[in-house]
């Protein structure tokens, strides 16, 4: 079975994490910008935030074969704390390296006029540097949220095959379907979404336009989720194909649209000195 | 001779026109360099150079942009395209610095990728532009080189450079690794083999042991 999480939050997780991610069949990932755990101060905390996503997280992740690719944003939840507003000036900045293949997070969380500012900013800035959004939905007043979102959606220019909205459930899946944006899932252990409800879901909606991740970040979550929900798949009757469909072609087809998707394999650790500083617990 | 490689490595890359539209915006109008650098490995490539060892197609034409700003825009250019970087245009920066007009000034970027854990940072340190870090710092950069198993072939100047006080830094690792059973990469004890032969190196090093 191979992986690409199209939704994980690696900086959360240990060096050990990405060697057992790599065992379970993950090869690529992306990782979208949100906040840390604690909410920021200022803007220069993003610049290091960011300068880690594509620089340090691509290396660590490269250790073990994976790659890695970043979304890069303002996230909604700190797009109201003024005093980090100057950081979305950076943003543009990091959309025009490499390893970024989406504007996101973006969305909102708790839909105030600052969260309408900078959604629609930075959705502008998506058509501006041709890459795909990835969109947060709040997670309370989710109902309400995601019909913001896609209000949002349909009033800017941005195509909506060029869109994944996240984080959805049994009761958000359908408006999203009917509006051409692609549906993503964070699976977790005990909130959001679980893997046999994913498979129900694929069951009702088809594989299309379906991206499913494990988002891992700081609250209790599971990297390895996406391999569960695979393996579900599988219990429940889908094919490998079926699986490979969802866990790899999909996201593939997402990211790829940026036109900056990465996904050669990488020289194994041990025939570079690139690969040697963290696996022997440099410091 | 310290920046030979780069130059071969500048001359050897090739162009569809893209590059050479890029250095005349980037001279016309400096601030343009922030989103054209970013973008130079989706237009140039990333094929490493067979020309000139060590060096890719990106690096070479990320460096070409750099010496195609006007000198006075340089310095604050260089830092901040460090700073902003990521971690191949860092790299490219690194290596630049030995062609740049910024004297000693951009020392303090050497000090930031040293101080990373990414080895190819640490490694795009250690070429000529190290020529102005202190003595200090240099050894401990060599050093953290043998730490990570970065070969010492890196290190620009290594044989001209190195000296008592290193030896006796990587004569100590060795005795920590030999206790936990693990070994020195082959070219940190062909190093110390070559330096403790040298007498005035066994002198400093009996010195530096006694106290």
């Amino acid at each position: 079975m191979r992986i690409f999480d199209p939704h994980i939050h690696m900086t959360s997780r240990t060096t050990d994490d990405y060697g057992r991610m790599a065992a379970e069949g993950v090869r690529a990932v992306v990782e979208p910008a949100f906040w840390l755990g604690q909410p920021r101060t200022n803007a220069g905390s993003f610049a290091d935030y960011f300068a880690s996503l594509v620089g340090w997280e691509p290396f660590r992740a490269a250790q073990f074969g994976i790659r890695h690719h970043a979304a890069i944003a303002l996230n909604p939840k700190e797009a109201n704390d003024p005093r980090c507003r100057e950081a979305l000036e950076l943003v543009p900045r990091y959309l025009a390296k490499d390893s970024v293949v989406a504007v996101g997070e973006i969305g909102y969380d708790a839909m105030t006029p600052e969260e309408d500012d900078v959604f629609a900013a930075q959705l502008a800035m998506a058509i501006e540097y041709e890459l795909p959004a990835l969109v947060h939905t709040p997670h309370r007043d989710k109902i309400r949220g995601v019909a913001r979102t896609l209000e949002v959606v349909t009033n800017s220019t941005i195509e909506p095959g060029r869109v994944v909205v996240d984080h959805l459930n049994e009761v958000t899946v359908g408006a999203v379907h009917d509006s051409g944006c692609w549906m993503g899932f964070s699976v977790y252990p005990d909130t959001k979404m679980s893997p046999e409800r994913m498979v129900e879901i694929l069951r009702v909606h088809g594989l299309e336009r379906v991206l499913v991740n494990s988002a891992a970040d700081w609250g209790r979550s599971d990297p390895l989720l996406t391999r569960r929900t695979g393996e579900a798949m599988l219990a429940a009757g889908f094919s490998d194909d079926d699986v490979d469909r969802v866990l790899w072609h999909n996201p593939v087809e997402f990211f790829g649209q940026s036109g900056r998707l990465d996904l050669t394999e990488l020289p194994a650790a041990s025939s570079t000195f690139e690969g040697n500083s963290i696996l022997r617990g440099g410091s | 001779m310290a920046s030979d490689e780069c130059r071969i490595a500048l001359d050897g890359l090739s162009d569809d026109g893209w590059l050479a539209d890029a250095e005349r915006r980037v001279a016309r109008d400096p601030a343009s360099i922030v989103r054209l650098f970013a973008g130079v490995g989706r237009h140039c490539g990333r094929a490493p150079l067979p020309q000139a060892e060590g060096w890719t197609a990106d690096e070479a034409g990320r460096v070409r942009l750099l010496l195609a700003l006007p000198a006075a825009a340089v310095p604050r250019q260089v830092e901040d395209l460090y700073r902003y970087g990521d971690a191949d245009e860092k790299r490219a920066v690194l290596k630049a610095l030995c062609l740049l007009p910024v004297d000693s000034g951009a020392v303090p970027l050497l000090h930031d990728a040293i101080r990373t854990n990414d080895t190819r940072l640490l490694a795009a340190a250690l070429g000529p532009y190290a020529r102005h870090l202190d003595q200090v710092s240099w050894r401990q950069a060599v050093l953290k080189c043998v730490f990570m198993g970065v070969p010492l072939s890196v290190v620009h100047g290594l044989a001209e450079r190195a000296d008592a006080e290193l030896a006796a830094m990587i004569a100590d690792l060795r005795a920590e690794r030999d206790a936990a059973g693990r070994h020195l990469p082959e070219d940190a004890l062909a190093l110390l083999k070559q330096l403790t032969r040298r007498p005035e190196v066994r002198c400093a090093s009996s010195i530096r042991t006694s106290t």
